[in-house]
């Protein structure tokens, strides 16, 4: 995007930025700037994220709502159909990775599966349109997928580990769950090694969760920015490839995402490992 | 920001897209989707026809029940006419066999009876004759007389 106003750094800038707003000097408004946002601090709020995040999370929960409700018995069309579909996938996931019984688990998957393809499933719509609707509307950045926020996908990495500690501490109780931390792989006398090792073991699984998604989605949309920037009637000829390589990712992050997560809530539900 | 032929460029490439996935990625989800419920509609089919086979079982076996109970009424009824004709057979058969044996038992006797009073008759005779002889020893020719005390035997 060669032109006189706009460099091609600035675009970039542009639509890597969230739409972040905040109290700061007294009144509450967004930032227009990378600067801006980050002289509000830890307390503000990126608005696209949330608000896009919410507004798929609404659309899954009501389109299955709406499934449940309606489901018959008889043979399944349209979008019970496809509901039962993806549950039974979901389904057989969760049987194959989770050996325990928990009511929990399954309905976790679907969620964390179908939100997280849901956010990424963003990424397919060209990156121009949202920034553009939005700025005829007087919003000034607008970052459509909110999985290329580390905000997002930190935070459910969180959830997905305050859940391991719960269930660790429900399963094995509070000793067990120390003992596991403390007493493996090298015995009471090397107590401070296992700590270490422990430790780095179960902060890893957040960190990996949220980073292997925000790391892909970030890439992919990077990549996109980056090929906006070309003529726009070679545009295609990279940008058509890499959408399409892109459903496979979407799909396979969500999957990689609520796998993981299963995984690790076997993890916590198993006695020794 | 401001807008230029971009937006062109990412219109013309989510046409494509967007074509691609009509006529890539659509059409595996429908036919999936539909082969899912094709299974479906045929496990339910044939648990329908199971069940539907299965009431036509009971209901012939209840047929042929019913037809073994009538065949067994028939059977007994059969068997109790037939006791009673066998019954009845013997109750005849005695009959004539009792006439048989009275007709018998009264012929036995009338044939005891002749013989008896054909004895006493032989008795009396020689009785009458020896009291006649000695009654009339000396007057009656035992020899002349004979003939005359025959024919009175004969008489009696």
């Amino acid at each position: 995007m060669a032109s006189e106003l706009l460099t091609s750094s600035d675009y970039i800038k542009h639509h890597l930025q969230n739409l972040t707003c905040g109290m700061q000097d007294g009144s509450f408004h967004c930032a227009h700037s990378v600067e801006e946002a980050k002289a509000m601090g830890f307390w503000a709020i990126n608005v696209d994220t949330l608000s896009v995040s919410f507004v798929l999370g609404v659309v899954f929960l009501l389109f299955f709502r709406l499934v449940a409700k309606s489901a018959t018995q008889g043979v399944p069309t349209g979008a019970q159909n496809f509901a039962e579909w993806i549950v039974e996938f979901i389904d057989n996931s969760v049987r194959g990775s989770f050996t325990g019984r928990s009511a929990l688990v399954a309905p976790l998957a679907l969620t964390i599966f179908i939100w997280i393809f849901l956010m990424n499933l963003m990424d397919l719509i060209p990156i121009d349109y949202i920034p553009f609707i939005a700025e005829q509307m007087g919003v000034s950045h607008f970052k459509v997928v909110p999985t290329t926020d580390p905000n997002a996908t930190i935070g459910m990495a969180i959830g997905v580990f305050f859940l391991v500690i719960f269930y660790s501490i429900k399963i094995k109780g509070l000793g067990g769950f120390i003992g596991e931390l403390t007493l493996q792989p090298f015995g009471k006398f090397g107590m401070p090694f296992n700590i270490f090792l422990e430790v780095v073991n179960l902060i890893a699984k957040p960190i990996s969760l949220a980073l292997r998604l925000f790391g892909n989605m970030y890439a992919g949309e990077m990549i996109f920015i980056l090929i906006a920037l070309l003529p726009f009637y070679v545009q295609w000829t990279l940008s058509l490839p890499w959408a399409i390589f892109h459903i496979l990712i979407v799909t396979l992050q969500a999957f990689i995402f609520m796998t993981l997560t299963i995984v690790y809530l076997d993890m916590a539900h198993q006695e020794h490992h | 920001m401001n807008i230029n032929a971009t937006l062109l460029g990412q219109t013309i490439m989510f046409a494509m897209f967007v074509w691609f996935c009509m006529k890539f990625v659509w059409p595996p989800i429908i036919a999936a989707l539909d082969a899912r419920k094709k299974q479906i509609a045929d496990g339910l089919a044939a648990g329908e026809r199971g069940k539907h086979d299965l009431e036509l079982a009971a209901k012939h076996s209840t047929e042929l029940l019913r037809e073994a109970k009538e065949k067994a009424v028939d059977i007994i009824a059969l068997g109790d006419k037939r006791a009673s004709e066998i019954i009845e057979e013997a109750k005849v058969q005695a009959q004539v066999e009792s006439a048989r044996i009275l007709a018998t038992a009264k012929t036995e006797i009338d044939q005891e009876v002749f013989r008896a009073k054909e004895q006493l008759r032989t008795q009396v005779t020689s009785i009458a004759l020896a009291g006649a002889s000695k009654i009339l020893r000396r007057e009656i020719d035992l020899k002349a007389h004979n003939d005359l005390l025959e024919k009175l035997l004969k008489e009696i």
